[in-house]
């Protein structure tokens, strides 16, 4: 297999929650953003601010005066990302009314020059150009917050990391001469500097919601670092692999999605990657005792963030014949 | 942006098309008022679906290529269930199909809404977005948020989650939604129902350019139903009718440099999938009520003229209404959420109609449920060829209008099919260069 560079952050424990994303090259296409908001760099290791909480600097803008500029980019992903921000239909007005929608091609044709104060970044890195466009976008952009799994951990399509991308291409295509691609799938992290991280396949709209308020107020985002477990138990969900020996990756992913599987009687998949201080080994011991195949589990550890570095590692440690 | 070239000849860059799901580009090269050259270019990067589909067991598709696209995610989950439901050699029960079609009808409200107000709309009203449409019909766009999001209420209570259900599986659903939290949907359904039989008087009312086209249309059918979650059969306008299973026999895809999105051809000739071809192989079955509201909107049984596709799209936005409606009503609590499955060795055809078109898979899998080939054909590769086609007739038809103008018909002429370019490829950048 192909094991890619992944950089995330420290698994850091930050007072309103979400640990700030790292990259991999300190200071790159920084100079317009750093300049823009000193200190928001999570270089020397330190444990940084989380950038949104200073972004906002002269405070929150009212609509009145100067909006922030938002722009909306798109990588290798399906749309769902950014599909949500159209999906808030309750409140989408209100976001054109705070924030100056500048760019984002999939609802308008209007197109603002930048730099951008604020850059949502859909979908993950695959192809040489894309490679090249993603440091533009950071040098563009104030404050660059990824959203949902392919941003954060390479999504689905990240499954090439596995495997042998000139396989993969000879399948699908007839003329694989005609394509560029690489030969990994990357999260943003890998490439350029990230200033928060959204987790889910897809986002949760209320989080999404929630990060943009955070930022129109200077403040941090609030969001959940517990497990799927925790909203289980809120909502008084019956716990799946306990009472029906269901396979169930609850117990090492991050909350965010309102625990929607167990709720429908089903296993969490892990949509929104792994959660803080995740023990995937125990959980390994678990589906092991619940009857799985090591395929089986490897698979369930390959889906939707087989790219995060916990659900990676716990899938290799299990083909490399660990989980017995 | 307008360049002159070295040899005296023009070329007309926007950038990239918007208002549609994923990028790509566009080629037009035009010599001496004739058209000589048109591309659509999908340089969206390749996701490889087929690929990792290959070695994972056959429950997990409906789940993993409903990542394909966020706009319609159930298309794919209908599809794949049904190919491996045939694999299996199981028969899901009435109640199962009533409730596919009734997350399905979810998909077509959101998806239509989404496309036939925030992406299409602003083409004919000559706006940039929805959002500055919001300054002048803000009563349309009002409705227009209302209507879309009772799509996705109704996906979220069926399928767990508006973008990317979760409730789906092969063999039936996890849980049926409980029938009181479907009734509690109904008053804004009912109100849905109405705003869109409204909205198609309106849409009707937008200035068509005149264009009619020579499409072969192919599309499912079904003898009780307007095909949606299904098809009992694939029709085409030349006449031709078969089983979806033979699918495959009928449709080939190919290749082309210029795109990373496959194209495909139906009995050797470029052909159209989606609401016009759904609509003129099937308007004996829309709802009386959708019938009546075609025909008042100036639309005939057939309808050839592309720009149209935004009517039609309305009129199955109202249906969709209708038929969630009709499905609510008669719905009684206590089905059995799913049949039990079983792997079993074999091949596969399922298909369903997407908001954009005719999505269909095909699997083949072993003994131990293993699958060990995937074939996923979604609609807009399919129509490729006819996008192409289109642009080629409205290049030349108003070859005489300036840079600009040409442009944005040309670009409405892309959003005519609702492309889905994530879906196809798993941008678009208009080119136009005059010598």
């Amino acid at each position: 297999m192909t094991h890619h560079e992944h950089h995330h952050g420290p698994a850091a424990e930050s007072a309103g929650g979400i640990e700030p994303a790292s990259g991999p090259e300190p200071g790159a296409a920084r100079e317009q953003a750093g300049a823009a908001e000193p200190g928001s760099g999570p270089e020397q290791g330190a444990v940084p601010e989380p950038a949104l909480a200073e972004a906002a600097k002269p405070a929150p803008a009212p609509a009145s005066a100067a909006r922030p500029k938002l722009a909306v980019w798109k990588f290798a992903s399906c749309d769902g990302c950014q599909l949500s921000l159209l999906n808030c239909e309750d409140e989408l007005l209100s976001i054109a009314g705070a924030v100056h929608i500048a760019y984002f091609p999939e609802a308008t044709r209007a197109v603002v020059e930048g730099p951008y104060d604020l850059s949502l970044v859909e979908g993950s890195i695959t192809t040489p150009e894309d490679m090249r466009r993603i440091h533009e976008i950071r040098a563009q952009s104030g404050t660059l917050v990824t959203i949902g799994a392919c941003a954060t951990a390479g999504g689905i399509q990240a499954l090439r990391n596995w495997a042998d991308v000139d396989e993969f291409r000879s399948i699908v295509y007839a003329h694989p001469e005609y394509l560029s691609t690489l030969d990994t799938s990357t999260p943003i992290a890998s490439h350029v500097d990230v200033d928060y991280e959204l987790r889910g396949c897809p986002v949760d709209k209320r989080q999404l919601i929630e990060v943009l308020a955070a930022y129109l107020n200077g403040r941090k985002p609030r969001i959940p670092t517990y497990s799927v477990c925790v909203e289980c138990k809120r909502k008084g969900n019956i716990c799946v692999p306990v009472a029906n020996g269901t396979p169930c990756l609850g117990p090492v992913t991050q909350a965010g999605c309102g625990a929607l599987c167990p709720t429908y009687g089903r296993g969490c998949y892990g949509c929104f990657g792994p959660q803080d201080t995740t023990n995937t080994a125990s959980l390994t011991t678990q589906l092991v005792e619940l009857g799985m195949a090591d395929a089986d589990i490897v698979r369930v550890y390959r889906t939707f963030n087989a790219g995060a570095p916990e659900f990676e590692a716990a899938g290799n440690a299990v083909e490399a014949g660990g989980a017995r | 942006m307008t360049h002159t070239l070295k040899d005296g000849g023009q070329v007309l860059n926007v950038g990239m098309l918007a208002r549609v799901e994923g990028e790509g580009g566009m080629h037009i090269e035009i010599k001496d008022r004739k058209v000589v050259d048109v591309q659509l270019n999908i340089f969206e990067p390749p996701r490889f679906y087929e690929g990792f589909l290959r070695g994972r067991h056959y429950t997990e598709p409906p789940d993993i290529t409903a990542r394909i696209c966020g706009i319609c995610p159930v298309a794919y989950q209908s599809a794949s269930t049904e190919a491996m439901e045939v694999i299996c050699g199981v028969q899901t029960t009435d109640a199962i199909q009533t409730m596919r079609r009734l997350l399905y009808c979810g998909e077509w409200i959101e998806s239509h809404a989404l496309h036939i107000f925030m992406l299409h709309a602003p083409d004919f009203l000559g706006y940039d977005s929805v959002l500055e449409m919001a300054e002048t019909h803000g009563d349309v766009v009002q409705m227009a948020l209302r209507l879309k999001k009772c799509g996705n209420d109704l996906m979220d209570t069926v399928g767990g989650r508006a973008i990317h259900p979760v409730n789906v599986r092969v063999g039936g659903f996890y849980r049926m939604p409980a029938l009181a939290d479907l009734m509690a949907l109904r008053p804004e359904l009912e109100r849905g129902l109405e705003d869109a039989l409204a909205a198609v008087q309106l849409v009707s009312t937008f200035d068509f350019p005149d264009m009619e086209q020579d499409y072969t249309y192919v599309s499912l059918r079904h003898p009780d139903y307007y095909p949606l979650e299904r098809g009992a059969e694939v029709v085409a306008s030349s006449g031709v009718r078969f089983p979806v299973a033979e699918m495959p026999l009928h449709v080939e895809e190919f290749h082309v440099a210029h795109s990373n999105a496959l194209h495909a051809r139906f009995d050797g000739e470029p052909f159209f999938v989606g609401p016009l071809a759904r609509y003129t192989l099937n308007f004996d079955q829309l709802s009386p009520r959708c019938q009546e509201a075609a025909l008042s909107a100036g639309l005939t049984e057939t309808c050839r003229n592309p720009f149209k596709s935004i009517i039609v799209r309305t009129v199955e936005l109202a249906y969709a209404f209708e038929e969630a409606l009709r499905i609510i009503d008669g719905w009684t609590d206590g089905h059995a959420p799913s049949v039990p499955t079983w792997p079993r060795a074999g091949e596969g055809v399922g298909a369903s109609e997407a908001p954009r078109g005719t999505i269909w898979h095909r699997y083949r899998v072993n003994e131990a449920g293993i699958i060990e080939d995937a074939q996923i054909v979604p609609p807009t590769s399919q129509n490729q060829s006819s996008i192409e086609m289109d642009l080629r007739t409205a290049a030349e038809q108003w070859v005489d209008l300036d840079d600009h103008a040409l442009t944005h018909r040309c670009e409405a002429a892309i959003r005519n099919y609702d492309p889905c370019i994530s879906c196809a490829t798993h941008f678009l950048d208009l080119r136009v260069k005059r010598s």
